[in-house]
């Protein structure tokens, strides 16, 4: 008889996985000079690198005259918004400050060094030299809103959601009121005097909220039995695609007066809103169209062996995945929605390009384009670059592509 | 050569009935809870279901078999709307499956049906995918609900998971899932879609485990499987389906010991080894 002793094939050995670890030069080695060819790739770079930014940064410390900014700074920031008035977008930022604390202690709670990574970019400004005192405690206020609404986050997680979801639904409302004014409490405020960061903001984030309901009854339209639903959904999406935004624009600025009655004016950005909204409904019907299509059938059919009706089914089970695979996609379009905003500038509006030229207008400042074109161009990029590094993280908190 | 419609009542016998015995009827075992009457359809001009008749009635286990492409997927889909069957007629708990969408709607409410893929809501927790059909179709409050949830979750063995994603759960706890999910709906009818036949061979057990105790319950069950042994174990009659039609049926006795057709002995004997 053979021995039947179980046969061990655990060693009992469970072994580390192996770490690498680099000192300054090894790493320098592996990564820029391991072959003669990455040598010279790494020579030519930093050679590059030095011819151009050696004379930009030569420029922008000694040559440049900054004072152009430093003096029309609200003018950059909110256009030719009444000076008195301006608190008023500083309630609505500590608000959206607020908002955002809550929201960041909700969903990343841990993520501590982040957070207070970002805090420090309010104190930031607050601690430039050429600001206004009143400016500096508001950025101050700024922190102290967004520490608040974290603190209360972090108190009662749970009991905050639904706090923080009304917050989030009732803060666009509340932003138009602060900004436009509700007639016996706060002055009207026309919008032919919103400009700056401020217009280019409001645009971009009207233009994306709205379109977003739009374009998801757009795309399940285009998904739709009924003929006349998608016929009109296709039309719709195909003619706007098919149109830059730019004609979008001049259509809604100069060809809508000729088709109302001439008592109706409407002003120019809320045209301008408009334009924007129809145009960006289309792309957001497609982009939502994607993720629809994404959603195997089998969900559909479980939905509907469970008796939900079709109403059910389309915002329980379909939508909500739809709208997560899509997520990037849409901030990929905010992203690039806010940077198209600066067309309105050719209709005339004074949004963050638009105030650019009418301060380069200014005879004290004439042929400083360099320092002002720099300026707005390093506000698109903080704002873009931030809004994908959300993205990013939303993602991750949603989970998407994991489950 | 056609297959003889071998049931008893015609859906005239059932639909001549007043609406409010008919419930009686089907209680007492006089009518059948499901019946399904020459039922045709085509997929263009691929002839998939060619007269098939069938009667179930309450409490039964029947057991469907047959060659891939043999139409028996597509009819346990026609008895739920998920497919429409354009000749004959198909009769769920007294209601005639129409045109009409309330028709429909009411048939699935009281028809469970569990799915070769699982199709588990992928963004919902288990608790939630459960309660997700009472709440809103129901109409139940959301702690009678979970309360119901958490019984079935313990009925099928994972109370544990109520909390994790689908996606964190193996193949046959979320099969599970899916059957407590149709559960939950207290149907009168559940319909099993080759159920274990995306499960890795170690997890048919336990699904097949939970489906013997639900035939034991008292559960009407119509099962499209090739599970022999649970057939054998639990089924009151079983049907063979090839190229659209039903060539044989018979209880799992007669099918196993002395199955009179030689395409069914042929199968039989193909998968039985």
């Amino acid at each position: 008889m053979m021995n039947r002793e179980p046969k061990q094939y655990d060693t009992g050995e469970v072994l580390p996985p192996p770490t690498e670890r680099y000192t300054v030069l090894g790493w320098l080695h592996k990564n820029l000079f391991s072959t003669w060819y990455y040598t010279i790739l790494t020579l030519v770079t930093l050679y590059v690198l030095y011819i151009v930014v050696k004379p930009t940064l030569n420029w922008a410390f000694t040559q440049a005259q900054w004072q152009v900014v430093v003096v029309n700074l609200r003018l950059f920031m909110v256009g030719q918004y009444p000076a008195d008035q301006v608190f008023r977008v500083w309630i609505a930022l500590h608000l959206l400050a607020f908002t955002a604390g809550m929201a960041w202690g909700i969903f990343f709670p841990r993520a501590r060094r982040i957070g207070a990574a970002i805090l420090l970019i309010p104190l930031l400004f607050a601690a430039l030299p050429f600001i206004s005192n009143f400016s500096r405690v508001n950025w101050v206020l700024f922190d102290v809103f967004a520490l608040l609404g974290w603190g209360l986050a972090i108190w009662r997680p749970q009991a905050m959601r639904r706090p923080l979801l009304v917050l989030i639904l009732a803060y666009f409302p509340i932003l138009i009121l602060l900004i436009y004014g509700i007639k016996p409490i706060l002055r009207i405020v026309k919008t032919n005097l919103w400009g700056g960061l401020m217009l280019t903001l409001l645009l971009a984030v009207v233009g994306i909220v709205i379109s977003f309901p739009i374009g998801i009854l757009l795309a399940l339209g285009r998904r739709s039995e009924l003929p006349i639903v998608k016929l009109f959904s296709v039309l719709y999406i195909e003619i706007i695609r098919g149109v830059p935004l730019v004609t979008v624009l001049f259509m809604a600025e100069l060809m809508l007066p000729l088709f109302l009655p001439p008592q109706i004016k409407i002003d120019n950005v809320i045209r301008a809103m408009a334009g924007i909204i129809i145009f960006e409904a289309a792309y957001m019907a497609e982009n939502v169209r994607g993720g629809l299509q994404a959603i195997p059938k089998g969900q559909y059919e479980a939905a509907w062996a469970l008796g939900l009706n079709g109403f059910q089914t389309t915002f329980y089970i379909i939508l909500p995945q739809a709208l997560r695979n899509v997520i990037p996609v849409l901030v990929n379009q905010f992203i690039s929605l806010f940077k198209d905003t600066t067309l309105v500038a050719i209709v005339g509006l004074l949004d963050l390009l638009g105030i650019a030229s009418t301060v380069l207008a200014q005879p004290e400042f004439i042929g400083r384009q360099r320092e002002v074109y720099l300026f707005i161009a390093l506000i698109y990029w903080v704002f873009s670059y931030a809004m994908s590094y959300a993205s990013r993280r939303l993602e991750v908190a949603l989970g998407v592509g994991e489950r | 050569m056609s297959s003889v419609a071998k049931v008893k009542t015609t859906p005239e016998q059932i639909l001549s009935l007043p609406e409010e015995e008919r419930s009686a009827a089907i209680e007492s075992g006089k009518s059948p809870i499901v019946l399904a009457y020459e039922v045709h359809k085509w997929y263009g001009n691929f002839h998939v279901l060619r007269g098939v008749s069938m009667e179930v009635h309450k409490g039964e286990v029947v057991v469907i078999f047959g060659p891939s492409g043999s139409g028996k997927s597509t009819f346990i889909r026609t008895i739920n709307r998920l497919e429409e069957h354009q000749k004959g007629s198909i009769i769920v708990d007294g209601v005639e499956l129409t045109h009409d969408i309330r028709n429909i709607e009411k048939i699935r409410m009281e028809t469970g049906m569990v799915f070769q893929q699982f199709n588990l809501f992928p963004h919902l927790t288990v608790l939630q995918n459960i309660t997700l059909a009472p709440i809103h179709v129901r109409k139940w409050p959301k702690e009678k609900a979970e309360e119901v949830a958490m019984q079935l979750l313990k009925r099928v063995g994972i109370p544990e998971q109520a909390h994790k994603y689908p996606g964190q759960l193996s193949g046959g706890q979320q099969q599970r899932v899916a059957i407590a999910r149709a559960l939950a709906m207290q149907p009168k009818i559940m319909l099993f879609d080759e159920p274990t036949s995306a499960l890795d061979p170690e997890m048919i057990k336990e699904v097949l485990e939970v489906m013997e105790e639900l035939a034991e319950s008292g559960m009407t069950m119509i099962v499209v499987t090739h599970e022999m042994g649970f057939a054998r174990a639990v089924a009151d009659q079983m049907y063979f389906f090839e190229s659209g039609q039903i060539v044989e049926s018979g209880t799992p006795e007669e099918i196993f010991t002395n199955p009179k057709e030689d395409r069914t002995k042929l199968f039989l004997s193909q998968i039985l080894h």
